[in-house]
């Protein structure tokens, strides 16, 4: 009667966005007269942070504060087209859409500055506080909220531009099935620490260390809120979540969360998260996708110190108490 | 039986509403009152996201008829911000990455207001106790944890500081 210790690895590769037909995203951005940039999108934000990500994209593109700039996604009927917040898409596509509409608003921004100061737009840098400047003349300068004022009621200008990315469809080639699947890959690796009760055949999972690779962490804050939590959902999916349990009749399953059982904040495990940072060619300021693949690593890392712990080598998941008992049974007789 | 009116103190504020036979504390909450900041999840008591504060006391208001508690005192999230100002428990969640969704936020504000009433000083397991009633499905639990213990210390470091001040 012990309690056996255990570690285990896994790795995983996971593609950022789809091909099949083509996998484009749309995003528009202008300015109001008081100088906020809004930029619209279709692009729903369901907890993974896309609003964030998009509205620090178009602040760094245009050089401007990010109190500057407002994401509306408000409706998908009128908006600009995404295909969707799906195949860990949404910061690499959308991210290169505001960056490619923010560049576009940036020109025009320059260029009424340019008529407003009388200077030539190629002179102007933006300072990052709201104020477009002459280069090397730090006090020849202007305001956004005035510039965007002047745009609308003197020069009759829109500071406004359009993005687009697009993924082009990629046909396998018929002789070799090669072909471009995706837009870039991230890769991450887990592992895991448990503790098996060879008694009970309860598993425990003590500590996760995660290590990613996601091109860039654009927001390393919400990127780890993102790997921690999608490695307690890999956690979940090891250990409790099922719809269908090993009891003889289907009726028998899970109906709600008296019987669907899931984690709480009394069984995660400790975990340490770190990243690598090898930006992505067509990234937006280099990141990968990194939805999805939280939840992955987790599972195969779980079952591998469950084998390191005990020997059972378990194929089904979760990883159940009973599966435990009747692997070690089989073990031992 | 027939609709009756109901009488509830909500957020310090007398509101007065007709309750259909067995309407919910959170339906009316939500339907009658239109403060929507507690959540219908499950509607069976099994995930905490319609909490709210009854007398002081965590409720999942999903299963009380609202007729059990009229003219009680009954706090929901919309009641927490005072003036406007986010208080110690939802500044330290924003800070401590404690919310994705938000579809739980809510019912662990609530839950976290409750522990912070009746014991200013928790510890972990404390508060892992206080929220365990309440699903979480993005965070992985942790950042709400450390944040609740954040508000609690903030609380602490604030309280002093009024006392003087008064
Ligand atoms: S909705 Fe009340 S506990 Fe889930
Ligand atoms: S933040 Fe999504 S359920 Fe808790």
């Amino acid at each position: 009667m012990a309690r056996l210790r255990g570690r285990g690895y896994a790795s995983v590769n996971y593609p950022t966005g789809m091909n099949l037909g083509g996998d484009p995203s749309q995003a528009l951005i202008h300015a109001t007269t008081t100088g906020t940039f809004v930029i619209s999108l279709s692009s729903v934000d369901l907890g993974q942070g896309i609003k964030t990500i998009a509205a620090q994209c178009a602040a760094e593109t245009l050089g401007l504060p990010i109190g500057n700039v407002l994401v509306d996604t408000a409706d998908t009927d009128t908006g600009p087209h995404c295909m969707g917040t799906f195949a860990s898409r949404g910061t690499h596509r959308v991210g290169n859409a505001v960056i490619m509409a923010a560049a576009e608003a940036r020109a025009v921004m320059l260029e009424v500055a340019a008529e407003e100061l009388e200077v030539d737009a190629g002179d102007l840098e933006t300072d990052g506080t709201g104020f477009i400047r002459l280069k090397g003349a730090q006090e020849k300068g202007i305001h956004i909220t005035d510039l965007a004022l002047a745009a609308h009621f003197k020069h009759g200008r829109t500071i406004s531009g359009r993005g687009i990315y697009l993924k082009e469809p990629s046909a396998p080639v018929p002789e070799t099935g090669e072909m471009d699947p995706d837009s870039c890959q991230a890769h991450a690796c887990t592992a895991a620490v448990v503790e098996v009760d060879d008694e009970t055949g309860v598993v425990e999972v003590l500590e996760l260390y995660n290590a990613y690779e996601v091109g860039r962490a654009l927001n390393p804050a919400m990127a780890t809120q993102q790997v921690e939590g999608g490695a307690w959902m890999g956690v979940s999916h090891a250990l409790f979540e099922t719809t269908e349990p090993y009891y003889p009749r289907r009726d028998h399953g899970p109906r709600d969360f008296a019987g669907y059982l899931m984690p709480g904040p009394a069984d995660i495990p400790l975990q340490h998260s770190l990243f690598l940072e090898r930006p992505a060619a067509n990234g937006p300021y280099g990141a990968k996708g990194i939805g999805e693949m939280t939840a992955n690593a987790p599972i195969p890392a779980i079952a591998n110190a469950i084998f390191d712990a005990c020997g059972v080598r378990l194929d089904t998941m979760p990883f159940t108490p009973e599966r435990v008992l009747r692997g070690l049974d089989a073990l031992h007789g | 039986m027939p609709s009756q009116i109901v009488s509830l103190v909500v957020n310090g504020e007398q509101r007065e509403f007709i309750a259909a036979p067995g309407a919910t504390l959170l339906a009316s909450l939500r339907e009658s009152l239109g403060l929507t900041a507690a959540k219908r999840g499950c509607a069976q008591g099994a995930c905490g996201t319609c909490t709210v504060l009854v007398d002081g006391r965590p409720e999942v208001s999903c299963l009380v008829a609202v007729e059990t508690v009229a003219g009680r005192s009954i706090r929901t999230l919309e009641g927490v911000a005072a003036g406007g100002e986010l208080d110690e428990v939802q500044s330290a969640f924003v800070d401590c990455f404690a919310t994705q969704c938000g579809f739980c936020t809510a019912g662990m504000i609530m839950v976290a207001e409750a522990l912070l009433d009746r014991n200013p000083d928790p510890s972990d397991e404390d508060v892992v106790e206080a929220i365990s009633g309440n699903v979480c499905r993005c965070t992985g639990y942790r950042p709400i944890v450390i944040a609740i213990l954040e508000a609690a210390r903030r609380r602490r470091e604030q309280a002093p500081q009024e006392v003087a001040s008064r």
